[in-house]
C-alpha cells in the first residue's frame, strides 16, 4: 500500500476544548438523575412504605421486562429505525413457550425457544427493513398485527398454564435478598448495551448510521447489516423479556404485553435517545427506566387508579422532553 | 451592435450576485427581445442558473439593474416575477404529481367562483384551450403522475403561458426528451416566438442553439462575454468565447513519475447512466474525468466505490480482478472516494471530526472491536493537521466546520485509510480560495508519492492545470481523451458537447 505521507504544515488542534467530565454534569442524563432523585424523595415522603427494601424490590417489576427491551431498542433508534412489534413479539415467544409446555418441554428447552423466537421475530423485520428497504415504523406495524394475530389464533380465548415450578425462576427468583432474578439481567444487559453502544466499533457504526446513513455507506459502513443485526438484538432482547414476563405471570396469554411497545419507547426518548435518531444514551435510558418505575410505584403506593397513572406517566414524559426547549426559550427573551 | 430597431422587453445591466466566497454573477448584462429566441451558452459554473434565479425573483442581486419594457423595476420574490411576466421551465420541472394537468397548469392562481372557491369548470375549460394553443392532446383532468416526461414539459410550458408569460425561460428544455419529443418542443418553440414572446433558451448543445435561437449570449466564470446574432457566428468563435481564457492560475503540479497501473475499468456498463466506460489509471498519476453536467462521470466512480452496481465489466486494482458489491469491499481494495455533495454524502454531520476521519479505519484504532480513543485522536490529528484543517478542537461537531474544511475532513478520513486509489469528484466546488489550494497542493503531493489520483472537474483550468491526462465524458460514454499538447480548453469544450472532433489526442 502506498504511504500518504504529507510533511505537516498545519497548526496543532487540541483534542478537546470541554473535558469530559464537565460534559457529563451538563448533559441530559445528569438532569433527568437529578428528576429521579426528586421523585426519590418525594415518594419517602409521601408514602411510609416505599422505602421498605421487599417493597422497592417488587417495585423493579414495573420497568426490569421494558427495559431490557429498552436498550436495544435505544441502539434501533439511535441508528435511526424503530420496532413497534416488541410486545406482539413477547406474546408470540410466550405462546410458542406455551406450546411446547404443553408437549411436555422442560425449562431449558423453554428458554432456548423464547429465546429462538424472539431472534426469529427479529431477523423478519430486519430482513425486510434491511434488504429489502422497507421503512421499519411500516414493518413493524405490519409485525405488530402479525405477530399477536398467530398468538390469538393458537390460543383464542384459552390461556396456557402450569408452567414447570424451575421455570418460575427467571420471573419469581431471587438472587440475594431482595435482588431479583429481572434485576440481575436488566443489570447485564445494561452493562453489556452500554459498552456496545459507547465503547466498541459497532456501536460507533450506529451514531454514525444514525446521524447520516448515506455518509456512512460512503465512508465504508456496511449499514444494511449493522441494521439487521440491530433488528436481530431487539427480537432476542423481546425474547428475554418473553421468558421473564411468562415466568413471573406463570400463564400465557395472548393479550400478554399488550401496549409494551410505547412503553419501551417512552423509556428510550425519556432517556435522552433523540427520536430523530443520532444521538443519546444508554445510561440515559437506564435512569428513564428508574424514573419510570419509581413514578408508577410511587403512584401505586397512593392508590391512583391506572388510567390517571398513564396520564401522568403521558404529562411527565412531554414535560421532560420539553424542559430544555422551554429553558432555551425563557433564556433568549 | 445591437439595438436596432426592436427594443428589448426585458434588459439586465450590472447584475452582481455573490455568496460567501464566491462571485457568481459579477456585473452582467442581457436583452430579451419579443419574438426572438436567445440563447445562453457558457461552461458549468459560468453563471447561468443563478442568473435564472435572479430573473425569476428567486434570488436577489446584489447590484445592478432589471428593466422591464423600458422601466427600471425589482423581483422581490417568484411573485413578483410571476406578475411581470416572466416564467422559467426548468431542467427539472417543479410540479406535482398526484394532482391533475390542470390543476399544476393554475396552481396559485386558479380561477375563482362564488366564496372564493375554485372554479373546476372554468379551471378545466381554460386549461383545455392553452394546451390546444400549444398543439398538445391532453386531458386536463388526468393526473400527472400518469403522464411520460415529454407531457409534464408540455403541462409546464401551458403553466408557463397560463400565466400570460412575455418572457419564458428555457433551461434545458430538451435534457431528458427524446428525438421526437425535441422536435415537437422544436415547433412549440416556434409557437411562442410567433405569439411574441421572448424567449430565453438555456442550453449545452450546439445543434440544437443553431437550429433554433436568434441571438446568443455568453457567460463565463460570472462575467458576460459577449452577444450578438446567431446569424454570422460559427461554432468555433462560440467555443473560444466560453473558454477563451488563459489558464491563469497557478497550480501545484509536479512532474509525474507514472507507475504500474493500479486501476483498469474494462468494459463499465450500466443500464440507465454510463456505457463501455473503459481506462488504465497508474500510480502516480493524476487522470482528470472533465464533461458537461450529467455526463455521468459520477455515476461511473461510484460505481467504482461499491454505491452502484455496473451491469457489466470488469475492474482490476493492481493485480487482483475484483468484484467490489460495496463501499466496504472497495475501501479494503484501496478505492476510496471524495464525494461531490459533501454535505449528503461526505461528512457525517452530528459526529465530531475525530470520529469523522477514523470512521473507516475503526479496525486500525481499536482492538478486539473496543474503541480506543487515545489511538482515535492520534490517528485523526495526523491527518488534519496535515491538511491544514481548521478548526477549535477534535471533538467539535463536523457539521460547525466550513464547506473547505470539511472537504479536508473528508479527505484526511480517507487518507488514513492508506488507499491505492483516490477519487476526488469535484473536490474544490463551493470551497473558498485557500481551502482550493491546500486541496491542489495536497493531490500534487500524494500522486508524487505514487498514489493514482483520479480527479472528475468541470472546471477547465483545474482540469487542466493538475491532471496529467484528460478523459472527457460525453451522455455516459467516453468521448476523448487527451494527454500532452492536445490538453487545450478547446479541444475539452468540443468533446464535452460533441462537435466534430478534430481531437489530435489518441481518441479512446
Amino acid at each position: 500500500m502506498t504511504d500518504a505521507t504529507v510533511t505537516p504544515t498545519g497548526r496543532q488542534i487540541p483534542d478537546r476544548l470541554v473535558s469530559p467530565l464537565a460534559r457529563a454534569l451538563k448533559s441530559w442524563e445528569m438532569l433527568l438523575l437529578i428528576v429521579a432523585a426528586a421523585i426519590f424523595i418525594a415518594n419517602s415522603l409521601a408514602s411510609p412504605y416505599f422505602l421498605d427494601p421487599w417493597n422497592l424490590s417488587d417495585a423493579t417489576f414495573n420497568f426490569t421486562e421494558k427495559a431490557m427491551i429498552a436498550f436495544a431498542m435505544a441502539m434501533l433508534i439511535v441508528a435511526g429505525e424503530i420496532d413497534l412489534s416488541v410486545g406482539s413479539a413477547i406474546a408470540l415467544c410466550s405462546t410458542v413457550m406455551g406450546l411446547a409446555m404443553a408437549a411436555g418441554a422442560g425449562t431449558p428447552v423453554l428458554v432456548l425457544l423464547g429465546l429462538g423466537t424472539g431472534l426469529a421475530c427479529g431477523a423478519f423485520n430486519g430482513l425486510l427493513v434491511a434488504r429489502f428497504g422497507l421503512p421499519s415504523i411500516v414493518v413493524t406495524i405490519g409485525t405488530m398485527s402479525l405477530f399477536r394475530g398467530i398468538s390469538y389464533i393458537v390460543l383464542g380465548d384459552s390461556a396456557f398454564t402450569g408452567y414447570p415450578a424451575s421455570f418460575a425462576w427467571f420471573g419469581q427468583g431471587y438472587v440475594f435478598w431482595v435482588i431479583t432474578v429481572e434485576l440481575v439481567i436488566f443489570a447485564i444487559a445494561a452493562v453489556i448495551f452500554g459498552i456496545v453502544l459507547h465503547r466498541t466499533n459497532f456501536g460507533r457504526m450506529v451514531y454514525a448510521i444514525g446521524n447520516n446513513a448515506t455518509a456512512a455507506r460512503f465512508s465504508g459502513i456496511r449499514v444494511e447489516r449493522v441494521k439487521f443485526i440491530l433488528f436481530l438484538l431487539t427480537g432476542l432482547m423481546s425474547g428475554i423479556a418473553a421468558i421473564c414476563l411468562t415466568s413471573r405471570l406463570g400463564s400465557t396469554r395472548p393479550s400478554i404485553a399488550t401496549g409494551f411497545e410505547l412503553e419501551v419507547v417512552t423509556i428510550v426518548v425519556l432517556g435522552g435517545i433523540s427520536i430523530l435518531g443520532g444521538s443519546g444514551s444508554i445510561p440515559g435510558v437506564v435512569i428513564a427506566a428508574l424514573v419510570m418505575g419509581l413514578v408508577t410505584f410511587g403512584l401505586g403506593l397512593l392508590n391512583v387508579p391506572g388510567i390517571v397513572m398513564s396520564i401522568i406517566v403521558g404529562g411527565l414524559l412531554i414535560g421532560v422532553i420539553a424542559l430544555p426547549r422551554l429553558w432555551t426559550m425563557i433564556r433568549r427573551r | 451592435m445591437l439595438a436596432e430597431t426592436e427594443r428589448p422587453v426585458l434588459s439586465l445591466r450590472g447584475i452582481v450576485k455573490t455568496f460567501p466566497g464566491v462571485r457568481a454573477l459579477d456585473g452582467v448584462q442581457m436583452d430579451l427581445f419579443p419574438g426572438q429566441v436567445t440563447a445562453l451558452i457558457g461552461e458549468n459554473g459560468a453563471g447561468k442558473s443563478t442568473i435564472v434565479k435572479v430573473l425569476t425573483g428567486i434570488y436577489q442581486p446584489d447590484e445592478g439593474q432589471i428593466t422591464v419594457d423600458g422601466a427600471e423595476t425589482q423581483f422581490p420574490t417568484a411573485q413578483a416575477a410571476g406578475d411581470a411576466g416572466v416564467t422559467a421551465i426548468h431542467q427539472e420541472t417543479v410540479l406535482f404529481d398526484e394532482m391533475t394537468v390542470a390543476e399544476n397548469i393554475f396552481i396559485g392562481h386558479a380561477p375563482r367562483g362564488r366564496f372564493g372557491l375554485i372554479d373546476r369548470k372554468a379551471m378545466q375549460d381554460r386549461a383545455r384551450e392553452i394546451l390546444a394553443s400549444i398543439g398538445a392532446d391532453l386531458n386536463p383532468a388526468t393526473r400527472l403522475r400518469d403522464l411520460g416526461i415529454a407531457s409534464k414539459h408540455l403541462v409546464a410550458i401551458a403553466r408557463a403561458l397560463s400565466i400570460d408569460a412575455r418572457v419564458v425561460i428555457m433551461d434545458e428544455p430538451t435534457a431528458a426528451l427524446s428525438h421526437k419529443e425535441i422536435a415537437e418542443l422544436y415547433e412549440l418553440v416556434e409557437k411562442l416566438k410567433h405569439q411574441g414572446k421572448a424567449i430565453l433558451f438555456i442550453s449545452h448543445k450546439f445543434d440544437e442553439i443553431f437550429r433554433i435561437a436568434d441571438r446568443w449570449t455568453v457567460f463565463r466564470d460570472g462575467q458576460f462575454v459577449g452577444e450578438g446574432r446567431m446569424a454570422g457566428t460559427s461554432e468555433s468563435e462560440l467555443v473560444k468565447l466560453m473558454v477563451g481564457r488563459a489558464v491563469d492560475q497557478i497550480y501545484p503540479k509536479r512532474p509525474a513519475r507514472i507507475g504500474k497501473p493500479a486501476l483498469t475499468v474494462a468494459g463499465y456498463c450500466h443500464p440507465t447512466e454510463f456505457d463501455e466506460i473503459t481506462f488504465t489509471l497508474h500510480e502516480g498519476e493524476i487522470l482528470g474525468f472533465y464533461g458537461l453536467v450529467g455526463a455521468g462521470r459520477s455515476e461511473v466512480m461510484q460505481a467504482l466505490f461499491g454505491i452502484t452496481q455496473p451491469s457489466k465489466g470488469a475492474c482490476r486494482i493492481g493485480e487482483d480482478v475484483r468484484v467490489i458489491r460495496s463501499t466496504a469491499q472497495a475501501v479494503e481494495a484501496g478505492i476510496v472516494y471524495v464525494p461531490e455533495d459533501r454535505g449528503r454524502q461526505g461528512v457525517v454531520k452530528g459526529l465530531p471530526i475525530f470520529q469523522n476521519v477514523t470512521l473507516p479505519s475503526l479496525r486500525q484504532t481499536s482492538r478486539n472491536g473496543f474503541l480506543r480513543l487515545a489511538e482515535e485522536f492520534a490517528l485523526a490529528r495526523e491527518y488534519t493537521q496535515r491538511l491544514d484543517l481548521r478548526a477549535a478542537s477534535l471533538d467539535q461537531d463536523v457539521g460547525l466546520l466550513s464547506g473547505g474544511n470539511q472537504q479536508k475532513v473528508v479527505i484526511a478520513k480517507w487518507l488514513a485509510t492508506r488507499p491505492r486509489v483516490i477519487i476526488l469528484d469535484e473536490p474544490t466546488k463551493g470551497i473558498d480560495i485557500g481551502s482550493k489550494a491546500a486541496v491542489h497542493d495536497f493531490m500534487s503531493e500524494l500522486a508524487a508519492q505514487g498514489l493514482a489520483v483520479i480527479m472528475v472537474s468541470s472546471e477547465i483550468p483545474e482540469v487542466l492545470g493538475m491532471s496529467d491526462r484528460v478523459i472527457v465524458m460525453r451522455e455516459g460514454r467516453i468521448a476523448a481523451e487527451f494527454e500532452g499538447e492536445a490538453m487545450t480548453p478547446e479541444n475539452l469544450v468540443r468533446a464535452a458537447v460533441g462537435i466534430g472532433a478534430q481531437e489530435r489526442g489518441e481518441a479512446a
